[in-house]
């Protein structure tokens, strides 16, 4: 199948930037691993304007039927390779053997979950240790369990395990917490939540399932904290595996560059969302929009001058 | 067409324990998107494994499935667990790509 523009992402981002490419009729296809990608996961967002309090997954799939409304269709699937044909359009090849043209691409892969990179973390996934609270937190139900992590993600995971939990430990190397200080007010006037500052996670313990970890430096003269469950919420980082095959240029941490169109370093190619440098690294779901959009109307402008030089030879 | 069977409280036992095929049994929730992901997946497994295992979905939302899942000792989803004459014989956890979680399922039914 052959579209102008293929989306391969399907969070906010992604799905933004389908919204306006096709109001302005881009024959675009969205690709997408996770419909909604880490918003997913987000069990309650309360700063996108228009929605006071609303569930991530919720939001997203507005997005989602918003995008669908004006035709585009969402595949999920993974890309596992991109070429360029002869007459310069990009193949995509899907996980599911799956093959799709495209005039341009737009990458909006988002972000994934960074892990402690702990001995035995793998083993106790699943056993204790969680990186989704929205997906695990019912699990642990009057039990005590601990996040690590001190920004926005880690504090709504901590205030969102303190409604099923009897006990939340939050861990954080800093000594502040930081992200919006409405979250960090409810965390701090919270008799369930402890947090413990300027501190990090050592090392995980336990037989047959997590019981208990040991912290780098004494808590109440204790160096091991005996836990049911442990959240791990310690940000997140770009995958990069497309952006290798794509060869777009990244900043030091690896988010992808792009310039104020949104556009990356290799012709045809943009990219929006997490996975940019943009928005100051700001990364909202607000911000994800705006790129998606920004994106999709510079994606507009050069198939327009394509077509109309096309038209004039 | 998925050949994947939603179990419950009531058709646990007979779906799962007394199967006579290898059961795999995906405890999910509507809120786990890696859970969601692995939906096509798991319909596809159960058409090319037909006959060889039966796969069920147990949804943990459910207040009467939650003592299932903690029997089981579910603490992370998406959880799955293969039984054979009604013993957990293995447990995949978080999602996995679908040639390795075949081939995976392969070896041990």
């Amino acid at each position: 199948m052959q579209y102008d523009l293929i989306i391969i992402g399907a969070g906010p981002a992604g799905l933004t930037a389908s919204i306006y490419a096709s109001r302005y009729k881009v024959n675009n296809l969205v690709i997408g691993e996770a419909l909604g990608g880490l918003v997913f996961e987000a069990h309650k967002i309360c700063n996108f304007p228009s929605e006071q309090e609303v569930k991530g997954m919720d939001l997203v799939t507005k997005m989602r039927q918003h995008a669908e409304s004006l035709g585009v269709q969402i595949v999920v699937d993974k890309i596992i390779g991109i070429d360029k044909t002869k007459n310069n359009k990009f193949k995509l090849t899907t996980q599911n053997k799956k093959e799709f043209f495209a005039e341009t691409i737009l990458l909006a892969t988002g972000t994934k979950h960074r892990k402690l990179d702990l001995p035995d973390e793998d083993k106790f996934t699943g056993h204790g240790v969680s990186y989704c609270a929205t997906c695990d937190a019912m699990f642990y139900r009057d039990k005590t369990v601990a996040v690590i992590g001190g920004s926005d993600s880690a504090n709504t995971a901590t205030l969102y395990l303190a409604e099923i939990a009897k006990k939340v430990y939050q861990i954080y190397r800093r000594d502040k917490l930081r992200g919006e200080i409405l979250w960090i007010e409810q965390i701090l006037k919270n008799p369930k939540i402890e947090v413990i500052y300027n501190t990090q996670v050592k090392s995980l313990k336990g037989s047959e399932k997590l019981e208990k970890i040991i912290l780098d430096q004494p808590y109440q003269g204790k160096q091991e904290l005996i836990i049911d469950g442990l959240f791990v919420e310690i940000g997140t980082f770009p995958q990069k595996v497309l952006i290798k095959e794509l060869k777009l240029e990244t900043d030091k941490k690896n988010y992808i560059k792009v310039n104020q169109e949104q556009k990356t370093n290799q012709k045809s190619i943009w990219a929006a969302g997490d996975i940019t440098n943009s928005s100051n690294n700001f990364h909202q779901v607000i911000t994800a929009c705006s790129e998606g959009a920004i994106a999709a109307e510079s994606i507009f402008k050069f198939l327009q001058e394509k077509k109309e030089i096309r038209a004039s030879k | 067409m998925s050949k994947i069977i939603e179990v419950t409280n009531s058709n646990f036992e007979l779906e799962v324990l007394k199967s006579d095929l290898p059961v795999l049994v995906d405890f999910w929730a509507p809120w786990c998107q890696p859970c969601l992901m692995m939906v096509p997946t798991l319909n596809e497994l159960s058409e090319e494994l037909d006959g060889k295992l039966k796969i069920c979905k147990l949804n943990t939302e459910i207040p009467e499935h939650q003592q299932l899942a903690i029997q089981y000792q579910i603490q992370s989803i998406p959880n799955m667990k293969l039984f054979k004459n009604g013993q957990i014989v293995k447990e995949f956890i978080g999602l996995r790509p679908k040639d390795i979680f075949k081939s995976e399922l392969e070896s041990v039914i």
